[in-house]
């Protein structure tokens, strides 16, 4: 029995992970006991009380007080266990602790920003310290999205209006995947980001340099370690296949037409503004969707993607 | 034979017996001939076989877009679709089933079908309502196709905002078309909550009512209170998206979580609508099948009315991480369990009721079986899910679908192919093959276990819903659903082979092929056109299999009647007969 449970939940890497688990495993347990008892009673009786003949004369059996009190009482007092133990379990959840650290997140369709404290900015990749509670502060910058770590066992709406949080202890310094899990659109399902889990000496290390990307590395592929860094690559890509949005390929220096017919050259500022400001120019046939990157993407990174695209011809 | 004899005020009526006519020459269903009269009838029976119709053209297109889903899902990211395309089927997949299939599946169909044969009576209260309500649905249907080939819907079912204020395709037309419905919805539980109290045949009382009519008073009432709220929040997103009047969207001062308690506060109960009346009819399969008195008659008409009203106190369950306080989370979650328990006393009377029966496994027999095991997980997951620790973790996931389509489907759709095969004989007085129909029974629900099966990991293990794409871990389980799915469409063809070859070339069904004491078979099949070709009496509780059948088929004998032979019995009218 623990060895289904264990199947069907995905690896427990935080502190409350374990406790969701065991009701989980409580349920199921107590679910599938009860189950077989009505099957085989189903079955036992339509074998043993199977039609013999037209003439088959039934008992009267109208009710019975004692039984219907007994299948009333059992599972009000299971399901009152099940509510007890749930609602503590919530309450940890979303209860943070004082001294929990705090990371800001925003979602946009379809990308995830991590705030730091140190004002360090991370897109797509969560670093957090590892034995130590973070607490998201979530925010939305469009439509609704939801935060989910399945591997911490948690998850939390982000809306537009108001801010919201969750917290959780990592137990191991580990990767784990991080899902949007509220419907928003087109590349919904893409919207996935990394949470990676740092020692603490290398927490803080990451973000004193903030940054992996390397500042001797050559101008163009910096920008291309950005474009993949910052999720473009998710709408545009560098073959000159159609995504949600035009391709890098042959981008460069071309007449690109705007819905309103008006023919544009894709040269440095078009580059700049398609970044900062995205919906002042929409390339005819694509959809007005793109999030600003502005404040998060620096001016010497777009100089760098800028590069990059002149690569792509 | 004769019944209680006594006392006091009692009028006294003459009463013979009624056998069924076998083979009628005459019925509901030639008594009108041609297009017109089918169009603008006001009989209940064929308005109920209308309803029919449609809905199972809707089940038809929702099914293969379900199929064009699951085959999407075969691989990761783009398999022959794109994600925008996706989006729209899945949302047209859930709004069609939903609100065009499931909502007036039973009570609409199948329901108006039998609710005036099972009362005694001519026809529902407002006959002309019953087929305004007919049209309105059409015209509901029609915007809806309209919206669907105007640009499409890539909402989700649900119509959440601020993503449904913004984004692209004819939401406008789709929530329109659902408004129009809604008021179909309305008009069909106004009628029978009145046709229910005034329409009773003599002797019927609320005590010897069918649990299949108990069921549908309670839908009746969650059609009457709960539709208007969703008739209101769709008014208010249509004039968001038309006028822009702030009232959901953050950008015009609205707020996203109140379109989510406006729309639970209806769909929830909605679920209900949906699935209470399933539970009607497996009372009926299952009393007949096992020809025997009903286990716990008051528990289970009782629970249906606790259903239907704990029903409306639950909606918040919906939100557990949509950023609600903890305190109303809190209540939600309690209330949410407390309408397990009427739930799990019905599934415990159900059982019961098999016990020392005479059990005949047919077709609507398998069913109602299949619905009891499918059912019971439907539950259960709903305990899991109800569980606030652990909804964190499975809000929004394949678990989420799973449990859902093991109620709705496994749940109602089994409970309403039960209904169809059993009623069938009676709708078109043939009979159908009963070795098909078993052999499609067990190939549907090896196929739905197959598909929804392998949901209840993946969502355990993470997989979010309404995903396009997927991790490549999930794949395996994702296959799996898929062959499942395209399994139970094989089992659905056949389905629809036999039943309409049964239409045209099938056996005649005898007037009460299943032996059954319900009052609906207590007339020839087909149905006469009034239904009855006498004012039927009532003595005996629906259930009672231990009472002669001839007890059973009693009218009031007219005074010209006085000299024929005929079994007389006295009766009382008005009064509750004892009944243990």
């Amino acid at each position: 029995m623990n060895r289904l449970s264990e199947f069907m939940l995905p690896p427990a890497k935080s502190t409350l992970a374990g406790e969701t688990d065991a009701l989980f495993h409580f349920i199921n347990v107590t679910s599938l006991i009860i189950l077989t008892g009505i099957t085989i009673a189903i079955i036992v009786f339509a074998w043993k009380y199977r039609r013999r003949s037209e003439d088959d004369v039934t008992p009267v059996i109208t009710h019975n007080s004692t039984l219907e009190i007994t299948w009333s009482v059992i599972p009000l007092i299971l399901v009152m266990i099940v509510f007890g133990w749930g609602f503590s379990g919530y309450m940890n959840l979303t209860t943070a602790p004082d001294d929990a650290y705090e990371i800001r997140v925003v979602g946009k369709s379809w990308l995830w920003e991590f705030h730091y404290e140190t004002g360090a900015v991370s897109v797509n990749e969560l670093h957090v310290p590892v034995d130590r509670p973070v607490k998201l502060v979530m925010t939305s910058d469009d439509v609704l999205h939801s935060l989910y770590i399945p591997d911490y066992r948690v998850k939390m709406d982000v809306l537009p209006n108001r801010y919201t949080s969750l917290w959780f202890e990592a137990t191991e310094t580990s990767e784990s995947i991080i899902f949007c899990s509220e419907y928003c659109g087109t590349q919904h399902s893409n919207m996935d980001a990394k949470v990676i889990v740092h020692s603490q000496d290398e927490f803080d290390e990451w973000l004193e340099s903030g940054d992996e990307i390397d500042e001797d590395m050559p101008p163009a592929e910096r920008g291309e370690a950005l474009v993949v860094r910052n999720g473009c690559n998710a709408c545009h890509s560098d073959d000159g296949s159609r995504l949600v949005g035009p391709s890098f390929q042959g981008l460069w220096m071309s007449d690109v037409t705007l819905e309103d017919g008006e023919v544009v050259t894709a040269d440095e500022n078009y580059i700049r503004e398609s970044i900062i400001d995205p919906n002042a120019k929409i390339t005819e046939g694509y959809d007005a969707v793109m999030p600003s990157y502005q404040g998060v993407i620096s001016d010497r990174g777009i100089d760098d993607i800028i590069e990059y695209i002149k690569t792509l011809e | 034979m004769s019944t209680s004899q006594d006392s006091k005020k009692s009028t006294k009526l003459r009463v013979k017996r009624f056998k069924p006519e076998e083979n009628p020459k005459h019925h509901y269903l030639n008594a009108e001939k041609g297009l017109w009269a089918w169009l603008t009838t006001v009989d209940h029976k064929k308005i109920g076989l209308l309803y029919l119709a449609s809905i199972a053209l809707f089940f038809l297109v929702g099914g293969i877009l379900a199929l064009v889903i699951r085959a999407e899902l075969l691989t990761p990211a783009r398999s022959f679709i794109d994600a925008d395309v996706y989006n729209q089927v899945f949302t047209l997949h859930g709004a069609i089933m939903i609100f065009f299939f499931l909502v007036p599946s039973v009570p609409a169909a199948l329901g108006n079908f039998v609710l005036p044969l099972q009362l005694g009576a001519k026809d529902v209260a407002f006959p002309r309502l019953n087929l305004a309500s007919f049209y309105i649905y059409t015209i509901g249907s029609v915007f809806t196709l309209i919206a669907i080939f105007t640009g499409g819907v890539d909402t989700g079912w649900t119509f959440y905002t601020p993503y449904s204020a913004e984004t692209g395709g004819n939401v406008l037309m789709m929530t329109l078309g659902i408004f129009i419905l809604g008021f179909s919805s309305i008009l069909t539980g106004v009628n029978f909550i009145v046709t229910i109290h005034k329409m009773r045949s003599p002797g019927l009382t609320w005590d010897k009512l069918p649990l299949n009519l108990w069921a549908l008073y309670a839908t009746s009432i969650i059609q009457v209170l709960a539709t208007p709220v969703l008739a209101i929040t769709l008014l208010l997103l249509t004039l968001e998206r038309a006028l822009g009047i702030g009232i959901f969207d953050p950008n015009l001062g609205g707020d996203p979580v109140l379109y989510q308690h406006f729309f639970w506060f209806y769909s929830h109960p909605a679920v209900y609508i949906m699935i209470v009346p399933g539970f009607g009819i497996i009372s009926e399969v299952m009393s007949t099948f096992s020809r025997k008195t009903i286990f716990g008659y008051w528990a289970i008409a009782i629970s249906s009315l606790a259903i239907a009203f704990i029903g409306f106190l639950v909606w918040g369950h919906h939100m557990f991480t949509a950023g609600q306080s903890s305190l109303a989370s809190m209540v939600f979650s309690f209330l949410t369990f407390l309408v397990g328990i009427p739930t799990g006393i019905k599934i415990f009377n159900w059982v019961a009721t098999m016990y020392k029966g005479s059990i005949d496994m047919k077709a609507p027999m398998l069913y109602a079986m299949i619905f009891l095991f499918l059912f019971t997980i439907g539950g259960f997951t709903g305990i899991m899910l109800g569980a606030l620790a652990v909804d964190i973790h499975l809000h929004d996931t394949y678990y989420v679908v799973a449990h859902f389509h093991y109620v709705m489907m496994g749940g109602m759709v089994m409970a309403f192919l039960a209904g169809l095969h059993y009623w069938w004989p009676k709708m078109f007085g043939r009979m159908y093959s009963e070795l098909w129909a078993r052999i499609s029974a067990i190939i549907v629900f090896i196929g739905f276990n197959m598909t929804f099966l392998p949901q209840f990991v993946m969502g355990s293990q993470g997989m979010p819903r309404r995903y396009f794409n997927y991790i490549e871990q999930f794949q395996p389980f994702h296959q799996l659903s898929t062959v499942g799915a395209f399994t139970m469409a094989v089992g659905f063809f056949i389905m629809a082979a036999y039943l309409g070859h049964s239409i045209f070339k099938g056996k005649r069904a005898a007037a009460n092929p299943w032996g059954s004491r319900a009052l609906e078979w207590q007339t020839s099949s087909p149905a006469p056109h009034h239904n009855f070709e006498h004012t039927p009496v009532i003595i005996n509780g629906p259930y009672d299999y231990h009472k002669p059948m001839s007890e059973f088929q009693l009218g009031i004998a007219h005074e010209h009647d006085e000299h024929h032979e005929g079994e007389k019995v006295d009766v009382e009218t008005g009064t509750a007969t004892g009944k243990a």
